[in-house]
């Protein structure tokens, strides 16, 4: 009885030394954005920041850029999911092998390889938009993921075989039984994209494009509170994604993109 | 019964087949093929792009630039950046797996394993520059905690600990890979039978016994798998040790990132070579990886 009681003290001190880790720079950061100088504590950043142009400029283009990304994804990448699990099962081992290839190459090592191949055309590999290109290869395995577990649990054979008994054809058949059929499994990948895109940071830093990382960056260089206070900005919004996908249920949490 | 089977079979499958003669090429160009072209453009041609790159110099095909990559500082990043990762794989696996266990044990609160998912799932995506930032501010030469202990009498940076060092990489890596151990491990940890410990302890075995002849070596598998992951998701970071920056540490992807911005002189080529290195440590590690899952994909099904 004894043993028992003390084998529990060790887990909880083990937890407690654990959650300190990850607690106290988040309450550091916390402390620090509310620091003006001396022993003065209050919102100067904040208000600071609040009134600063260029914050709102790249956090709008990095959520511009996620929603354009989910888009993409979702374009190319239903359909595809789509007919291997109807028609094309033999191609399913390629389509995994596939959605784990970025992995594979590192983002930095994608972007070199995009630079030396692609030079133009300007008007596209010159704008913001062109970030979406790598955004959607680093987005693949998790929309990838997402829509295989939620097309494996319809039945697809029946429900195209009962739309194109009523005359719905392929394109009514995608917008109007699959993709409302498959809602929960792509706001998972939606919400799971936005967290992805809004703290990537290689390819726009390389890129030189504006976005909300590189502009934390650029602040961090500068004004060291406002940066603290960016910092817990962005991790608001990736609690805000994460919870949203784990609450719509089955998505896939693992790896983000902007390590 | 049967008869009637077959007559019913056999003509929905002559009709399968007829339309699959007649538009399923067709149609599966047009529902598979944009996917499939958009992976060849943008992953398979930069990566093969790469590799022509690292492989030619003036005067077509050279060894030259990946011969150069055995040159001091190429070395270097190359075993800082293994090193890192390594050593920060194992914090993330044994602190990680620790944490997970504690979570699951008796006794604990409820609802602490869905907060603890949770709070996983955030920071293991809460990665890069607000994560070195955050890091700075607690441990950097003017953050919270190097004051706070300086102000009880341990000065860290007087003691020689820098953030920017693979020490305090590992701490700060440490944030997305602990989280990121309790995702994967998790899953492996619940699929241990609570009868397996009891029959052990029935037959006599201690706490330790167990652990040593029943539950490591069935986890085994999964624990290799997850540190190799981990491994690779530290090798390929590259903006969290860029955000700490001040260089002191070369790491392959800041080399790279070197090269692509023009901060150094080293030609294009070296910079693929780099980048063609650093693809073929992940393809060793995904490999490695893929082979592991298999056999624990065989160990899991009973």
């Amino acid at each position: 009885m004894r043993k028992r009681r003390r084998s529990e003290t060790g887990p909880k001190i083990g937890l407690v030394l654990i959650g300190l880790y990850f607690l106290v720079p988040l309450v550091s950061t916390g402390a620090f954005s509310f620091w003006e100088g001396g022993n003065r504590y209050g919102l100067r950043a904040y208000v600071a920041l609040v009134h600063e142009q260029q914050l709102w400029q790249s956090l709008g283009l990095s959520l511009r850029l996620a929603i354009e990304t989910i888009l993409v994804g979702l374009v190319i990448l239903v359909p595809a999911v789509f007919w291997m699990n109807l028609r094309v099962q033999r191609l399913r081992a390629l389509f995994d092998f596939v959605s784990v290839l970025p992995f594979v190459v590192p983002p930095i090592a994608l972007v070199a390889g995009l630079t030396a191949l692609y030079r133009g055309p300007s008007w596209f590999v010159g704008t913001a938009n062109y970030l979406v290109v790598p955004y959607v290869i680093l987005a693949l395995p998790y929309t990838y993921r997402a829509l295989e577990v939620g097309m494996r649990a319809l039945d697809l054979r029946t429900l195209t075989e009962a739309a194109q008994s009523v005359g719905a054809g392929w394109l009514s058949i995608m917008f109007r039984v699959i993709v409302p059929n498959l809602s929960t499994a792509l706001i998972g990948a939606a919400l799971l994209t936005i967290a992805i895109v809004m703290g990537e940071f290689t390819f726009a830093n390389i890129l030189l494009f504006n976005t909300f990382a590189v502009y934390i960056n650029y602040v961090g260089q500068t004004a060291a509170t406002e940066a603290a206070a960016l910092t817990l900005l962005s991790f608001l919004i990736t609690w805000l994604a994460m919870l949203g996908v784990l609450l719509t249920g089955r998505g896939q949490v693992q790896i983000g993109g902007a390590r | 019964m049967s008869e009637a089977a077959t007559a019913a079979g056999a003509p929905t499958r002559a009709h399968r087949a007829g339309l699959f003669a007649r538009s399923g090429g067709v149609l599966t160009l047009i529902f598979v093929g944009p996917f499939l072209l958009y992976v060849a453009a943008f992953l398979i041609l930069p990566t093969l792009m790469l590799l022509a790159t690292a492989f030619s110099g003036a005067h077509g095909f050279t060894w030259r630039y990946v011969g150069e990559l055995d040159q001091a500082q190429t070395l270097i990043a190359f075993r800082n950046s293994i090193e890192l990762s390594a050593a920060s794989a194992l914090v993330g696996l044994v602190i990680g797996a620790l944490a997970a266990y504690f979570v699951m044990r008796p006794g604990m609160p409820r609802g602490l394993g869905s907060l603890v998912t949770t709070f996983s799932a955030v920071a293991a995506n809460f990665a890069g520059v607000p994560l070195a930032f955050a890091f700075i501010a607690t441990l950097g030469s003017l953050g919270v905690i190097t004051v706070w202990l300086k102000s009880i009498g341990i000065d860290l940076y007087g003691a020689g600990f820098r953030l920017y060092s693979i020490l305090g990489l590992v701490i700060v890596y440490a944030y997305f890979q602990v989280p990121l151990m309790i995702i994967v491990i998790t899953p492996a940890l619940e699929a241990l039978r609570k009868q397996w410990r009891e029959a052990a302890e029935n037959l006599g075995a201690s706490s330790v016994d167990y652990w040593r002849y029943v539950g490591l070596p069935i986890l085994l598998p999964s624990l290799l798998s997850a540190y190799i992951l981990l491994f690779g998701n530290a090798f390929s970071a590259y903006a969290t040790p860029y955000a700490i920056s001040s260089g002191i540490v070369a790491l392959v992807p800041v080399e790279i990132s070197n090269v692509l911005s023009g901060n150094v002189m080293l030609s294009p080529q070296t910079g693929a070579a780099l980048a063609f290195g650093m693809i073929l440590v992940m393809v060793a590690v995904m490999g490695l990886y893929a082979l592991i899952a298999r056999q624990v994909g065989r160990w899991a099904r009973p």
